[in-house]
C-alpha cells in the first residue's frame, strides 16, 4: 500500500476557538515588525555583485594600455540578437601596435538588442570582450542606449592579461630574424 | 494668556470651535490612518514603507523634514492631493444620483457619531468632573449604534448604484454582515449597562457615565470592564471588526474575490471618501471600545483621572487636565487603531460562509449566554 491513511486528531476546544492561533500569529507579525527591514534602498545602497556576474558587455585593454580587440568580428557573427556592429581597420605601420593584426575602427553594441547571453565573451579569441559587473543601463533616447567604442572601453577598463599573445609573437619573430636559420 | 479664559466664551462659540476642532482632528487622523496602514504593513513585511516623497521647498528644514519624509507624511499629502485633482470618472452604466450620493452618505454617519463620544474630562468650577464632549446626551451609546449602522447604507447604495456584479455582491454582503454582527455587538454591551445602571438611580446609556463607573474607589469600582466582563469585551471587539469591515471580516471589499467589492466602479476623491469614512468608523469604534471596557481617560485600572489630577494639582486647571485626559484617551484609541492594522496584516480573510457561521452560530449564542450570566450575577450581587 503506497497510501497511508493518517488518523486526523480531533481539534481541542482551544484550537476550535481559533484564539491561540490568532495570538501566535500576532506574535509572529509583531516580531517581524520589530526586526530590521530587509529592503535594500536601491539608489543609495547597491547590491553586492558577484565576480561571475554577466552584466553589460564591455571592451577591455591589456595592462600595457593596448586595446585587445583585433576586430575579427567573431562576436558580431555569433551575437544571437545581432546587437554588435564592428568596422575593422588596419593598424598604421608607424604605430607601436603595428605587430597586432588589426583593430576596430568602430565598435557599437546596441544595448536595446543585447540579451546578455555572454556568447561574445565566450567566442572572443583575444579575451577582449567581457560581461562585467555593470548592471544598470539607462538612457533617454535609443541613440544613448548604443554603446560606442569609447564608451565600451570606459566601461571595460583594464583587465590583467596572462598571455600577451601579440608581444610574444613579435618577440619570437624578432628572435627568428636575428639569430634565425636564414 | 490664561487657557482657562476659554470658558468665558459664550457656549455657542465654544461648541462651534469644538466641533471645528473635532472635525479638524478626526478627518486628518482618518487620512493619516491610511499612511499608518501602509507603514505598519510595510514594517510587518520587513520593508521600510513609503519614505521618499519630499517637496523640494521643504527639504532645507533640518530635523523636521527628514522625519516627516521617513514617516511618509509628505506621501500622504501627495496622495491626498492626487485624489482631489485626478479625473473623477463616473462610468456610463451607473445610476448617477445614487452613485455620487453614496460616498457623501458614507461620511455623514462617520462624522456624526463622534458628537456623542467623550474624549476626556476636567473639573469645572463647582468641582464636578465634566466630559469633553460635543453633545453630552443620555442616549450616548444608542446614538452611536443607531447612527454608525447607517454607514452600511452608503455601501449598499454604492453597490446598487454601480450597476455591476461585484459591487452589488459587496453591497449585499455588507448588509448581511451588518445585521449578523449588530445583534451580538448590542447584546455584548448590555451587561456593561446592567452594571452601570444601579437600581433606583437614573438610567443612562451615556458613555461618560460608563467611564465614571470605572473610576470609582475600591476594588470593584476602579476595575475596568475588560477585567470584569472579558467575554463582553471580546465579543464586542470581534463584532467591531465586522462592523467596520476590517480584515478578517472585509467581506464587502474582499478584493481577491470581488475585485474591489462595493468600490469597484469608484475612483479619485469619491473612492477616498469611502476610506476616510471607514477609518472614521474605526476611530469612533475604537473610542467606544476604550470608553466601555478600557476605562476611557483613566491612565491605569484603579487609578482614575481624578486622583492623578489631585497629585498633579491640576484640579483648578481645567484646560490642562482636559488636555491630559484627551492625550490619555487618544493614546488608547491610537493603540486600538494600531491593533486593527496589526490584525489586518496577520489574519487571512474569512470565507463568506465562515463569517455568517461565526456571527450567527458562535458570537450570537455566546453574547446571549454572556448576557444571561451577567444578568443573574448582577441580580445576585445587588440583592446581597
Amino acid at each position: 500500500m503506497s497510501v497511508i491513511q493518517v488518523e486526523r486528531k480531533p481539534l481541542s476546544f482551544l484550537e476550535r476557538t481559533y484564539l491561540p492561533q490568532i495570538v501566535s500569529g500576532l506574535t509572529t507579525t509583531l516580531k517581524h515588525m520589530l526586526a530590521p527591514n530587509v529592503t535594500l534602498e536601491y539608489p543609495e545602497q547597491r547590491p553586492e555583485i558577484s565576480k561571475d556576474y554577466r552584466g553589460v558587455p564591455t571592451l577591455v585593454k591589456d595592462p600595457n594600455g593596448r586595446e585587445k580587440c583585433v576586430s575579427c568580428q567573431l562576436c558580431e557573427f555569433v551575437c544571437p540578437p545581432k546587437a554588435i556592429r564592428i568596422t575593422p581597420c588596419e593598424i598604421p605601420e608607424d604605430s607601436p601596435d603595428a605587430h597586432v593584426e588589426r583593430a576596430p575602427k568602430t565598435f557599437d553594441i546596441d544595448m536595446l538588442r543585447c540579451i546578455y547571453c555572454g556568447l561574445c565573451q565566450e567566442v572572443c579569441p583575444e579575451e577582449a570582450i567581457w560581461l562585467q559587473k555593470q548592471y544598470s543601463m539607462v538612457g533617454f533616447t535609443r541613440a544613448e542606449m548604443v554603446n560606442d567604442k569609447e564608451r565600451l572601453y570606459e566601461l571595460g577598463g583594464t583587465l590583467p592579461d596572462d598571455h600577451f599573445k601579440w608581444d610574444k609573437k613579435k618577440a619570437a619573430e624578432e628572435a627568428a630574424a636575428h639569430g634565425g636559420l636564414h | 494668556m490664561d487657557p482657562s479664559r476659554y470658558f468665558d466664551l459664550p457656549l455657542w462659540l465654544r461648541l462651534c470651535l469644538q466641533s471645528g476642532a473635532v472635525i479638524a482632528v478626526l478627518f486628518p487622523m482618518a487620512a493619516a490612518c491610511s499612511m499608518a496602514e501602509r507603514k505598519i504593513s510595510a514594517w510587518i513585511q520587513g520593508r521600510p514603507g513609503p519614505n521618499r516623497t519630499m517637496p523640494p521647498f521643504l527639504a532645507w528644514i533640518p530635523i523636521f523634514a527628514p522625519i516627516m519624509q521617513k514617516l511618509g507624511l509628505f506621501q500622504l499629502a501627495a496622495d491626498g492631493g492626487k485624489f482631489v485633482f485626478k479625473e473623477d470618472p463616473i462610468p456610463g452604466h451607473v445610476n448617477k444620483l445614487y452613485f455620487v450620493l453614496a460616498p457623501i452618505l458614507s461620511m455623514i454617519p462617520a462624522l456624526t457619531t463622534i458628537a456623542v463620544v467623550p474624549f476626556g474630562a476636567y473639573f469645572n468650577q463647582a468641582g464636578e468632573l465634566v466630559p469633553v464632549i460635543l453633545a453630552n446626551v443620555d442616549v450616548g451609546l444608542l446614538a452611536v449604534f443607531a447612527v454608525s449602522s447607517l454607514g452600511v447604507y452608503s455601501i449598499i447604495l454604492a453597490g446598487w448604484a454601480s450597476n455591476s456584479k461585484y459591487p452589488f455582491l459587496g453591497g449585499v454582503r455588507a448588509s448581511a454582515q451588518l445585521i449578523s454582527y449588530e445583534l451580538s455587538m448590542t447584546l455584548s454591551v448590555l451587561p456593561v449597562f446592567l452594571w452601570v445602571n444601579a437600581p433606583g438611580g437614573n438610567g443612562t446609556l451615556s458613555l461618560f457615565d460608563v467611564v465614571q463607573s470605572q473610576s470609582q474607589p475600591g476594588l470593584w469600582g476602579g476595575m475596568w470592564f475588560v477585567f470584569l466582563m472579558p467575554l463582553s469585551a471580546f465579543v464586542f471587539l470581534v463584532a467591531l471588526f465586522a462592523e467596520t469591515n476590517r480584515q478578517p471580516f472585509d467581506m464587502p471589499e474582499s478584493e481577491s474575490d470581488l475585485v474591489g467589492g462595493f468600490h469597484t466602479e469608484y475612483g479619485a476623491f469619491k473612492w477616498s471618501l469611502f476610506f476616510v469614512a471607514e477609518y472614521c468608523h474605526m476611530i469612533v469604534g475604537s473610542a467606544v471600545f476604550v470608553l466601555l471596557f478600557l476605562g476611557g481617560w483613566n491612565p491605569l485600572p484603579w487609578m482614575p483621572l481624578s486622583s492623578v489630577a489631585n497629585w498633579l494639582g491640576w484640579v483648578d486647571h481645567p484646560a490642562l487636565l482636559g488636555a491630559l485626559a484627551i492625550v490619555l484617551f487618544m493614546g488608547k484609541v491610537v493603540f486600538f487603531i494600531f491593533f486593527f492594522m496589526w490584525v489586518r496584516w496577520t489574519l487571512p480573510r474569512f470565507r463568506y460562509d465562515q463569517v455568517m457561521k461565526i456571527g450567527w452560530q458562535k458570537l450570537l449564542p455566546l453574547s446571549i449566554g454572556n448576557l444571561v450570566f451577567y444578568a443573574i450575577a448582577i441580580a445576585v450581587l445587588e440583592r446581597r
